[in-house]
């Protein structure tokens, strides 16, 4: 297989940005400094709703050192990530919908000066009542409405029906349904919103940098709120200190600093504090779902029922598409032969809610695995027997039409059960002592662009000379996750070079060639066809050349340790340079490229509205999948649950760096420990945020991380390019489920909404003592 | 607002900086000698990103008046590898165990560690936790980041380098 073969991909090696990070010379985009830069502040909304009456901005333009004051009037074009449901403004128009939206926005010469202006904006409200509860919200809509166009307060509604769930639920022996709540919850990335802007007045381009992990879509939006051709505008990512979704979609910053630059003539930033990062939000979608699940006399699964109702808050942003993730993720790991699906994504005067990583997939996932937990003990097997049974295989295609082409997952399953001991520790430990199992997969690719069109998602350009060595160019978005590290690891494997002789221009609109971004877990796949491809045309060129000078046909040759060498006479060799020195002596530089367009699956054509139900997430090439078995310390005392040790197995194909991967799962799953046991936004009656910030948000620390046992399984997805999947999102999927079957274990109560805080496992505890 | 000039010794270099008594120590460094390597990922002292080495002690540069800091001995991310450009043991730890993500908690991580090792050469698990629980990783997970510190104080104690 081809996958054993490699020596570049496979290898644990030190990120290309790493040195620049651990002497703190990687440059941010706040970190910049322009001549003549001015700097932006947003004035914020004291109300969660109310209709603006008056905004009056002389006092702060005349204090002196301010440069330009703007309100919504400035720019009130409609920009969103979902063309189709496109309505945030960069600045209110007309009214506020959220606590903390922007209503006016100040440059000065100096940040004090920017503050000092925001006091002397006066803004005149006339307050409407405030909707906190979507399903409050959906039943008051006769009476007040948060966008005048959406009739009920929802955003869309969805209905997805396969097979006959209602017959298969009536021949079923053991059927399950129960309600499941997770929390509002924040990416919480330890680098706030920051985005500097310099238009020229003199050509009428704009360059922004940003912070943000989707410079494509970031460039159509400024395209949109600043009425300017893309071509125009110019896109570029700095080192970007953390995204997980929340940077998924453009922020008012960016729109903010370019409209004042404009404005001003002068270069200008916009960075937010960190209590503007949670008033701005776009963290996961809170979900109050209902689920079913069905098992024949032998435990297989026969039907889902589903029903969520996501609180999206404000606007639309990624709403939609988190919506139908929510439906299409019930179809995997396991066989489902019967599911319907019911959703809506409702309005609330919330901050918005968005993408976080493993979007869609976490609640459905919480829900799915504890239902399988109890169903297991309602059979009196083991829960590990139960998924095993279930779990799918390699081939696989559900009945909403997402293909399989390659899965370990039972392997993930039996890895962590054996690692972990979960059959001898389940069920026999003290009271208060648990252990939990659950599984989880997710996407590896994402299905389409977010506007309409066919056009590749990724393109790579190699470009090979004398002068610059290798250069490998795509706008993708390195955000911390190690994408360019990675893709020079491909690059080099195809091109029989060192990963460190490659040079990386990425999260560049101009530089790099077209890629959506990071999201979606499809960096890796996505850029790997395409790098791939271009590398194999460099490759071709060069081994004429090499032909020639090693007198022996082209066909013969091999290139790896920088060197051409002839497969039947090792002898024949000559070193890559040489080879790269005559072809740019007699030709120029050489380039190869490469797309990517994800594959279609027969009988989809959105042009023509023909379209697979259930197949948003369809598409998706392959799937990555993680099982993990968590162990919990549950003290009665005081009923503080503590995560004390994680196994977990994964697979992600083909890992092309170990090291990296690693980390992805390790910080997969503190990042989701977090959701389960401690975060969570609260908004006081008015919508006010009351702990926008890390300290009573409660961000895990070093003092939370428990015993963590991860193994990359033996895995190769021979459809992929390099044989590889995802890696960042999956091992994001078992983590809740896990620890709540876990505290299940221990002190046999079940939780049904997050996070599992010491109230709620004393008032339980309280309570199962009273029976 | 009135400046006043402070004098600040900055990676072994004298800065002479005028500050206003309400400016703070991470924008000075930041803004007004324009090293930025420390980072501000919160501003009230939560995270722990802004880290600095003040006369060898950590101090969250975000809370710290810079006023107060006259005449003190500064060491900021960019001031611990050695003069010659050769990384930290620290640095190389961090670097070798593939504790950096994103980057942005890790000038503070590594100045955190650097005290924690200056008081305590071999710290075991749990001391290097409790060193590093003020600050925040969100990528990480810590785990490699609790591995590359054990193994920075092995490096250490080994090549006896300081």
């Amino acid at each position: 297989m081809e996958g054993k073969k490699f020596s570049q991909v496979g290898r644990s090696v030190t990120r290309i940005d790493g040195p620049a990070k651990v002497k703190g010379e990687a440059i941010y985009t706040d970190d910049m400094v322009m001549a003549r830069m001015a700097h932006g502040k947003i004035k914020r909304s004291t109300y969660a709703h109310a209709f603006i009456k008056n905004i009056d901005y002389s006092k702060a333009l005349a204090l002196p050192g301010v440069l330009a004051v703007i309100t919504g009037e400035d720019a009130p074009n409609k920009w969103g990530i979902v063309p189709q449901t496109a309505n945030e403004v960069t600045l209110a128009v007309d009214k506020v919908r959220f606590h903390g939206e922007g209503v006016a926005a100040v440059a000065a010469i100096d940040e004090e000066t920017a503050e000092e202006a925001l006091d002397l904006i006066e803004v005149e409200y006339e307050p409407l009542p405030v909707l906190l509860d979507p399903f409050e919200s959906m039943k008051r809509a006769g009476e007040i409405l948060i966008h005048e166009n959406e009739p009920d307060n929802v955003l869309h509604q969805g209905e997805q029906l396969f097979g006959d769930p209602d017959q298969a639920f009536a021949g079923c022996k053991y059927v399950l349904e129960k309600k499941f709540y997770t929390s509002y919850v924040n990416h919480a990335f330890l680098e706030p919103h920051s985005s500097l802007a310099h238009y020229d007045p003199q050509n009428g381009q704009l360059q922004l940098w940003s912070s943000n992990q989707v410079p494509h879509y970031l460039h159509r939006q400024l395209s949109i709120v600043m009425d300017m051709p893309m071509n125009k505008i110019r896109v570029i990512l700095p080192a970007v200190g953390g995204g997980f979704g929340g940077k998924g979609e453009a922020s008012s910053s960016d729109f903010c600093a370019a409209l004042l630059s404009r404005k001003t003539g002068r270069p200008v930033r916009v960075t937010y504090d960190r209590n503007e990062v949670f008033v701005t939000n776009k963290g996961r979608h809170p979900c109050h779902m209902k689920m079913k699940i069905g098992l024949d006399q032998n435990g297989y699964i026969q039907a889902v029922d589903f029903d969520n109702t996501l609180d999206g808050g404000a606007y639309a942003g990624w709403g939609m598409v988190v919506m139908f993730y929510t439906t299409s993720m019930i179809h995997l790991p396991y066989k489902v032969p019967n599911a319907r699906a019911r959703v809506r994504r409702v309005y609330t005067n919330k901050p918005t809610c968005g993408a976080m990583r493993g979007l869609g997939g976490v609640q459905p996932r919480y829900a799915m695995e504890c239902l399988l937990d109890e169903l297991a003990e309602m059979m009196g097997v083991s829960a590990y027997e139960l998924k095993m049974k279930n779990a799918v295989e390699s081939g696989y295609r559900s009945v909403s039409n997402l293909h399989v082409p390659h899965t370990e997952y039972k392997k993930c399953l039996q890895t962590v059960v054996e690692n972990s001991g979960y059959l001898e520790k389940h069920g026999k430990q003290p009271f208060g002592k648990g252990i939990g199992l659950a599984g989880g997969y997710y996407i590896s690719g994402t299905a389409y662009t977010l506007y309409l069109s066919y056009k590749p998602h990724t393109t790579v350009l190699i470009r090979v000379d004398t002068e610059g060595g290798v250069t490998v160019h795509c706008a993708a978005a390195d955000i911390g996750q190690g994408c360019n590290t990675v893709m020079a690891q491909m690059a080099a494997e195809v091109l029989g070079v060192n990963y460190e002789d490659v040079h990386v221009v990425s999260g560049d609109t101009e530089l790099g060639t077209f890629d959506l971004g990071s999201f979606a877990s499809r960096v890796t796949y996505a850029s790997g066809v395409a790098i791939k491809e271009a590398a194999r045309q460099i490759n071709d060129k060069l081994f004429e050349v090499a032909a020639g000078m090693l007198s022996c046909r082209a066909e013969q040759l091999e290139v790896r340790d920088r060197r051409f060498y002839s497969v039947f006479e090792p002898k024949k060799n000559i070193e890559w340079e040489k080879v790269v020195d005559v072809y740019t002596n007699t030709v120029g530089t050489l380039t190869g490229i490469g797309h990517f367009s994800p594959p279609r699956l027969k009988g989809i054509d959105l042009t023509r509205g023909e379209r697979v139900q259930g197949a948003n997430i369809g598409h998706s090439p392959t799937f990555g999948f993680s099982a993990q078995a968590i162990e919990v310390d549950v003290d009665v005392e005081t009923g503080k649950v503590r995560v004390t040790k994680v196994t977990e197995a994964g697979d992600c194909g083909q890992a092309v760096n170990p090291m990296s991967v690693e980390g992805q799962v390790e910080g997969s799953i503190m990042f989701t420990l977090g959701q389960a046991l401690y975060e969570e936004m609260h908004l006081d009656k008015d919508g006010r945020m009351m702990n926008a910030c890390l300290h009573h948000y409660k961000v895990p620390t070093v003092m939370e991380l428990p015993e963590m046992d991860t193994t990359i399984v033996d895995s190769y997805d021979p459809t992929a390019p390099f044989g590889v999947k995802e890696s960042g999102e999956g091992p994001v999927q078992p983590t809740i489920p896990a620890i709540a079957n876990a505290v299940y274990d221990a002190i046999g109560v079940r939780f049904t909404e997050l996070p599992i805080t010491p109230e709620k496992v004393l008032k339980a505890l309280k309570e199962k003592q009273g029976k | 607002m009135k400046q006043q000039l402070i004098q600040l010794e900055i990676n072994n270099q004298l800065y002479e900086i005028p500050v206003t008594p309400r400016d703070l120590l991470v924008d000075v460094i930041r803004k007004k000698v324009g090293i930025t390597g420390t980072k501000k990922g919160c501003g009230e002292g939560d995270c722990g990103a802004c880290t600095v080495l003040m006369d060898g002690a950590p101090v969250l540069s975000c809370l710290t008046l810079a006023i107060t800091c006259q005449g003190r001995k500064i060491i900021t991310i960019e001031g611990l590898a050695d003069e010659q450009g050769a990384l930290h043991p620290i640095q190389q730890s961090f670097l070798d165990h593939g504790a950096v993500q994103c980057g942005f908690c890790t000038p503070g991580m590594i100045l955190t560690t650097k005290a924690l090792l200056d008081k305590n050469p071999h710290p075991d698990q749990t001391s290097i936790k409790r060193g590093i629980a003020g600050n925040i990783c969100r990528c990480t997970g810590y785990k490699k980041i609790v591995e590359a510190i054990g193994a920075a104080a092995d490096r250490i104690a080994t090549r006896e380098v300081k």
